[in-house]
Order: structure tokens, then sequence, then C-alpha cells
């Protein structure tokens, strides 16, 4: 059922992406309200997967690395979606839908490990952990798209060679505005997530903090992004600088997901959450 | 032979000192123009002078000699010796002449080609010699109402003109891609000129809605200001300015940069990032071209402007043709006209003659004729009047009809014995 559901859902999202390459390269507004439509059906079976999952797990679908990136790429597609409604921009999905169906894509092709779900993993704390810091990475992948096309753009404009990228991709200040208002939005909600995770550990744990490996990397992670903010909002950053440093912070929020979540991590990591090792 | 000349000077031909020179007094033109009335050479006389131009146009029957008061009239207005500045002038003799002004007029010639505000300075100058002046007459008349022509047939039927307006869309286009949005915005105008002038005025249209203005001449800023409703300054206020504005055009003359990297830095240093698009249409360049190389600064001179819209280089080489097609055109219509012009006075001599003889005739019959009512006479003078119209109407014809032909000449010349135009006083015996 949930490979059905999410077999469709990725078709549907590869198709999609398809649309907004499609859409960039050739620039009619059809394609886009096409791709837009067949994005938005995919994300609702998408959506439905995910709520089979969590119903028949009775927790959020992450504790493996197959469901943690579907999540993910769910988190990506519908703060797209936000943002298509908020900004209207619509060259943002044929960078930002690339990679949620690449995740996906990656995600599908993994082997199945059937899940079982231990009690200590049914809280209330760790959906609102988990979900706040997923939304959060899904704003962060916008920052980090904007802050690449934000590049991309500015050095047609700088080198006054016009390509093709320049008049499909949008003014350096709506990118940047992108970039900060994600930022924004995403910086609260990975704050939020580490501080419920944090409780959660005291509950679960008994302690709050472990020195687990992940949880060093999200605090680094955490203040990455908090001197980001702040150099934005206080030192009045922008533009390239600020996009270089948006780049940066993803990488290493990339690094903290796939990395620390495989090898380093402890308990976090997916292994020990299968093995019914660590927790 | 009446010729038709052309010299004068361009951003080409001549050093902008040079130019300047020349230029720098707005009551130069009618200073040149009342000079070439007295001029016994110079039958009909124009003279042109914008920021990239200095011209004469005359009609003269001794070319050589007129060329020599328009140079030294020349050397006396811009107050330079003549040998300094004989080697930057062009000069252009009848059709190549025609051709020239056509060219002008249509701003293909310009440094900017396409350029619209030439026209209107053209315009201006014949004003000056056809109303104010009184020094153009029946040739130049017709040259430059040719010329106005010639210019309206480039711009309709060609895009040649949108370049230069292209130059300034271009300059709106990138100012969108840096800002998004351009209201609110605020232009720092640093000198005045036709293309800068535009570009702002197309940055106004498209939401930028504060103007700052200023030039070392500050009176000249504030009429500039004048014009766009904005705010004069001093000149040496635009470092504190540079903090505060979005988009910056240059367009002075000056030959050293007016704004250095370092000026720019600091700026931008204390704009905590916000960008800064400069526009730079002075040539040679007015900012100093590593400030591009800022951060969140973006500097664009007339070249890379040019190169953003050149695209569509071969779409533009052939409406270049197609204009220079209308210029060869219109250049052999005038052609044919002013050789009408030379069959003009043989025709007129044997209207003068034909009248003369019926004058004459009709005083000598009237005297023995009395007791004739007025209407009459009346009938009398009109019927010998088309009598004689009939009788040469035929000879006058074919004489018009000729006036293109190699054969013209001989055809004059044997009118002209034929009624014996050029010895009156014999013939009447």
């Amino acid at each position: 059922m949930v490979n059905l559901l999410s077999g469709i859902a990725l078709l549907l999202i590869i198709l999609a992406t398809c649309g907004f390459i499609g859409y960039i390269v050739k620039q009619q507004k059809k394609i886009f309200k096409w791709s837009y439509t067949i994005l938005f059906v995919g994300f609702i079976f998408h959506t439905l997967s995910i709520g089979y999952q969590y119903y028949t797990l009775g927790a959020v679908p992450v504790i493996s690395l197959k469901s943690a990136l579907s999540f993910f790429s769910w988190c990506i597609i519908g703060v797209y979606l936000i943002f298509q409604l908020r900004f209207g921009l619509m060259v943002l999905g044929s960078f930002l839908i690339p990679l949620a169906a690449v995740l996906m894509t990656i995600s599908y092709a993994m082997p199945g490990v059937e899940m079982t779900i231990k009690p200590l993993l049914q809280s209330i704390w760790l959906p609102i952990h988990v979900c706040a810091l997923f939304i959060g990475d899904g704003m962060f992948a916008v920052t980090f798209i904007a802050a690449i096309m934000y590049l991309i753009q500015e050095r047609q404009i700088k080198r006054k060679t016009h390509g093709s990228f320049y008049s499909r991709l949008p003014s350096l200040e709506t990118l940047d505005s992108i970039n900060h208002f994600s930022l924004k939005c995403g910086f609260p909600l990975l704050t939020l997530g580490l501080i419920t995770g944090v409780i959660y550990a005291h509950y679960a744990l008994g302690s709050y903090w472990q020195w687990d490996q992940k949880e060093v990397w999200s605090l680094i992670t955490w203040l990455f992004y908090a001197v980001l903010l702040h150099e934005r909002l206080v030192l009045g950053w922008r533009g390239r600088r600020a996009a270089l440093m948006s780049i940066a912070c993803f990488l290493v929020l990339l690094f903290t997901f796939i990395v620390g979540s495989l090898w380093l991590s402890d308990y976090h990591s997916f292994r020990s959450l299968q093995d019914r090792a660590g927790l | 032979m009446i010729k038709i000349v052309s010299i004068g000077m361009n951003h080409e031909s001549a050093s902008l000192e040079l130019r300047e020179c020349m230029a720098k007094d707005p009551g130069n033109t009618d200073r040149a123009l009342s000079s070439m009335r007295e001029s016994e050479f110079i039958r009909e006389g124009l003279f042109l002078s914008t920021c990239n131009r200095v011209e004469a146009l005359f009609i003269t029957e001794d070319p050589e000699n007129a060329k020599r008061s328009v140079i030294s009239m020349m050397s006396r207005l811009g107050e330079i010796p003549e040998d300094s500045f004989t080697s930057s002038l062009y000069d252009f003799k009848d059709m190549d002449a025609v051709r020239h002004i056509f060219r002008v007029a249509s701003s293909l010639d310009s440094m900017v080609v396409g350029e619209p505000q030439i026209l209107g300075q053209i315009k201006d100058a014949y004003h000056q010699a056809a109303v104010e002046q009184k020094t153009s007459g029946v040739i130049l008349n017709r040259l430059m109402h040719k010329a106005f022509h010639v210019a309206k047939r480039v711009k309709t039927e060609t895009s040649v003109s949108e370049a230069a307006v292209s130059i300034s869309y271009a300059a709106v286009e990138l100012a969108k891609k840096i800002f998004y949005d351009l209201s609110g915005r605020k232009i720092l105008l640093i000198g005045a000129g036709e293309m800068a002038e535009l570009a702002a005025r197309h940055l106004m249209t498209n939401g930028v809605d504060t103007l700052v203005v200023t030039n070392r001449n500050f009176e000249r800023a504030v009429q500039v200001a004048g014009t766009f409703k904005g705010k004069p300054v001093f000149f040496e206020e635009i470092v504190s300015y540079l903090v505060d504005v979005d988009i910056v055009i240059t367009s002075t003359a000056s030959s050293e940069y007016v704004i250095t990297q370092d000026q720019a830095k600091n700026s931008m240093k204390k704009r905590r990032g916000r960008p800064l698009f400069f526009i730079d249409i002075a040539v040679p360049r007015d900012v100093e071209p590593s400030v591009n190389d800022l951060g969140n600064a973006y500097l664009y001179d007339i070249d890379d402007l040019k190169g953003v819209i050149e695209t569509n280089t071969e779409q533009r080489k052939q409406e270049a043709v197609k204009a220079e097609r209308i210029v060869t055109e219109e250049v052999i219509k005038f052609e044919k006209w002013m050789k009408t012009l030379e069959v003009v006075p043989t025709i007129i001599s044997l209207k003068e003659k034909v009248e003369t003889i019926r004058k004459a005739e009709i005083a000598r019959s009237i005297s023995g004729l009395n007791g004739l009512t007025p209407s009459q006479i009346k009938n009398i003078e009109k019927l010998t009047a088309s009598l004689t119209d009939k009788i040469i109407n035929d000879p006058i014809l074919a004489l018009k009809r000729i006036a293109q032909r190699s054969s013209r000449d001989t055809y004059l010349g044997m009118t002209r014995k034929l009624f014996n135009l050029d010895k009156d006083n014999n013939g009447e015996n």
C-alpha cells in the first residue's frame, strides 16, 4: 500500500520535475501550470503515503534513511508549495523540485525494511522534534537553492555575459529576500527541533544532552545558521556573502543529516534505530 | 557652379577637448551664422553644434574660399589656432555632403547610432538659420526638409533607432534584475548628456521616483534637475550621495575618473551591502572599471550596455543596410532636384523675356486703340498672356525633362541662343 502510494507520488513528482525543467527551457507559463498541478497531485499521494505510514507505525516515519529521505523530500515540496503561494516565483520550482525528486528516487530505490516501533518512540515530543527539524531543513533547502540561483545570476550580471539564465532567473533582490525569508523561517524551526529533542531526551533517556555525534553536529549546524542570521540581521550581510555562507551552512546540514545519521551517531543512527540497540 | 559643402568635426574625427572648445559657448551658433552671412563666398549657411559634433553646412559657388572663411570663423569661435584643428576636420562636397547631412539627421553618424536627440538638435539649428538669422535659402531649405524626411523614414522603416532606446532599455532591465522593484529607488545623475538623461527618464517611468542631479556647472545641474523635478547638489557632494542612492548614471566630459574604486569601496561599506548600480555613459569613462569587482556594486559602461543588446548582431546589420539604402535613395532624388535647379535660370529668363515682349507690345498697341472699356483691356491682357504661356510651355517642359540628362547643357545653350536670352539688348534690334 505504502509502496503503491509513494510509487504514484514519485512518478508524478518526476513528471512534474520534467515539466519544471521544460518550463525553464521553454519559458511557457502553460508548462508551469501543468507541472504545478501534477506536482500538487503528487504531493497529495505523497502525503497519503506518509499519513498511512504514520497510521500503521504510530510515529512519524523517519526511522530509516529510506523513510527519512522520503519525508525530507515531502517537506521540501511542501515548503516549495508555500513559497510559490508567498512569492509566486515559478522558476524556483525548476531548481527545488529536481532536488526533491532526486531525494525521493533514492529513497524509493532503497530496500525497504520492516519497521517496528518501540514504545519509546511513541511520545508527543518526537513528532514535534522530527517535524520541526525536517520542515526547517526544507526551508534551508530553499535558502540553499536561492543562494545558488543568486550566485549564478550575480555572475551573469558581473561578467556582463548574459547567457540563457539571465532572463530566466529572477532579480538579485528577489533571490536575496527569498534566502533571507527562508532562513528566518527555518531557524526557529531548527531551534524548536533541537529544544524538543533535548526535552524528549530528558524524558526518554533521562539526560538532556549526551554528547552524541549527531547532537554535536546538529549544534554546530545550528551555530552556523545562527551566525548567518546574526550577520544578516545585525551586520547587514547581503547578496554574495550571505549566499556563500548559506551554501556552507547547508553543506554542514547535509553532513549532519546523512553522515551523522549513518555512521557517526550513537543512538540517533538509523541502524541503531532499527537494531533496537539504541534508545 | 553651386556647391553644397559640409565641414566639421565629430566624435570620431576630433578629440573631446577640441569639440568642447568649439561648443563651450551656446551663443556660438548665432555668431557663426552671422559670420557666414557676412562672408561673400557663402550664399546659404547652417551651423550645428552639439556635444558630439560641430559642423557647418553651406551653399557656395567658390568652395575653396568659403571653406577658408568657415575655418577661420571656427578658429575665432573656439579661440584656438587654425592648424590645431584642421587635421581633425572632415569635409564633404555636393552629394557626399547631402548624404552626410542625411546620415547625421537619421542618427546614423552618431556616437550612439539611432539616438533620438540629434534630429531635434538639427531642427533647432535649422530654425536658428532659417527663422532667426535668415541664412538659409532655396537649396538649404529643401535640403533640410529632405533630411528631416529621411530621418523619419529611417525611424519608421528600420529598427535602427531602437538601438539607442534599447541601450537605456537595457539599463532599465539590468536595474530590474538587480533591484526587482524600482519604485522608491534613487538615481544620482552626474553630468548631463542625451543618453544619460534618456536613461534617467526611462528609469523614472519604470518607478524610480527620486533623482539627484549634479554637474561641475551648478547652474546646469539646477536646469536638468528642473526638467526632472529632481534635486540639484554640488559636484563635491557626490561621495556622500553614493551612500544614499541606488543607481548612479555618469556622463561627464571629465578625462579622469569621477568615481574611483576607493571612493566606491568606502561608500559600499557604509551602505551595508545594499547593491549599487553604476551606469557609466561617459567616454572616456567616469567610473573606475575595478568598481565592478566590489561586492554588491555593479558597473556597466556604454560598451557593456551595447554588448548586452547586441545579441542579434546579424539583424542589426541588416537594419543598418536598410537605413543606408534609404539614405542613398533620397540622395539620388535630391540630386535630380539639384539638376532641375540648373535649368531653372534659363526657364526664368525665357519667361521673363516673353513677358517683357508681351508687356511692351500691349503698351504700344493700347495707345492706338482708344475707347476700350477696362473689361476689354482686361480681356486683351488675358488673351496675350495665355498666348505667350502656351507658346513657351512646350519648350519649358522639354527643358525640365532633359534636366537630368547629360545633353542638358547643349539644350540649355541652344535655348539661350534661339531665344537670345544672353544678349537681350542686341536681340531687340
